[in-house]
């Protein structure tokens, strides 16, 4: 076991027992990976900031109920990603709800708006893919954002996500796909002079 | 293997994630299989675009206070439990009394009295009905040990 796992197992166990101070060695290590996945998530910096925050609160409290040789972050992730997608839920429910008060009720089954702020150095290609992945589909949006934001390995994005690598690949070609459709560059389409 | 069996590969090969052999085996496939080839193209198109985008990270203030957001949130937590405790008690014995009082007051009509008793008693059948569901589903409930 590297010294980083002994170090987190340490702090879990310590954690069970009702120590904040180890939780506190748990939350520094996984604040900025947890703040990049939410904002990868639902798209806008504060919600991101108060979900993050949410998902470590949720997690200390229960974190007596994992069982000891668990890691953390993958038990983490899930907490932090059921958050994120009942917040979803809650911002499509609203925006529907506000389009068919407006009465046009066609426009009601809107997507996820993606705040262009989150992304640094923006330029109009950057938000345009930022948007696209705003579009695809909660389970599409996910291995994208661990793959490419987070930079996650593929076992660990299955460990992260409870199912085999078979199922990350099939997700991930997918979810390219769809970004592929979104943003035009299948069929030797271009998207601001990339080709 | 059709070339639709040969997706997983295309994206560990895209993603640097194939073993020595799987990577031979696929480079294989790949110069007998245009259709796959120009496939991979554009996903690695996609994916030198997709790599541009990086997110825009919060400022070191942000991390500094963002511990002392989630120990607030704690204590807080524990804070409203303990509320929620002591105000839950004080009513169930500020309504324990206020009963006590007017069923003792001889000046209170009896049909009053019984009419409040009864709905006292609906009241404690209903908590109890509902309690005793909530445990039943609970007990009955396959996934609740799931993901722990």
């Amino acid at each position: 076991m590297s010294s980083v796992c002994q170090e987190e197992a340490i702090a879990m166990r310590r954690c069970r027992r009702g120590s904040p101070e180890a939780f506190e060695v748990l939350v520094n290590r996984y604040m900025k990976d947890a703040y990049c996945i939410a904002l990868g998530l639902v798209g806008d910096r504060e919600d991101a900031m108060d979900l993050s925050q949410e998902a470590f609160v949720r997690a200390y409290r229960n974190i007596k109920h994992v069982k000891p040789g668990r890691k953390f972050f993958p038990w983490f992730y899930q907490i932090l990603k059921n958050l994120c997608v009942s917040h979803l839920r809650k911002r499509r429910h609203r925006q529907a709800a506000s389009l068919d008060a407006e009465g046009c009720p066609e426009a009601a089954a809107t997507e996820d708006c993606f705040s262009p702020e989150a992304v640094a150095d923006r330029n109009e290609m950057k938000d345009r893919v930022w948007q696209a992945i705003g579009k695809l589909d909660d389970k599409h949006r996910e291995v994208i954002i661990l793959r490419h934001f987070q930079n996650m390995s593929y076992d660990e994005i299955s460990e992260a996500l409870f199912c085999n690598k078979g199922t990350v690949t099939s997700r991930l070609y997918y979810a390219r796909k769809r970004l592929e459709e979104l943003l035009g560059t299948a069929n030797g389409g271009c998207i601001n002079g990339v080709s | 293997m059709a070339c639709h069996d040969y997706k997983d590969l295309m994206m560990g090969y895209l993603d640097e994630e194939l073993s020595d052999e799987q990577k031979r085996r696929f480079e294989e496939h790949l110069a007998g299989c245009p259709e796959c080839a120009g496939e991979l193209k554009e996903f690695r198109r996609l994916k030198a675009i997709t790599d541009e985008v990086t997110l825009m990270e919060p400022e070191d203030r942000l991390w500094q206070d963002y511990w002392s957001g989630v120990y607030n949130r704690i204590e807080r937590g524990v804070g409203w439990a303990v509320f929620s405790v002591a105000a839950i008690l004080l009513t169930i014995y500020g309504g324990f009394r206020a009963i006590e009082e007017i069923v003792r007051d001889p000046h209170v009509e009896l049909i009053f009295k019984m009419g409040l008793l009864a709905l006292l008693a609906g009241l404690a059948i209903l908590f109890v009905s509902v309690l005793r569901e909530r445990i039943y589903f609970w007990k009955k409930d396959r996934y609740k040990d799931v993901r722990r």
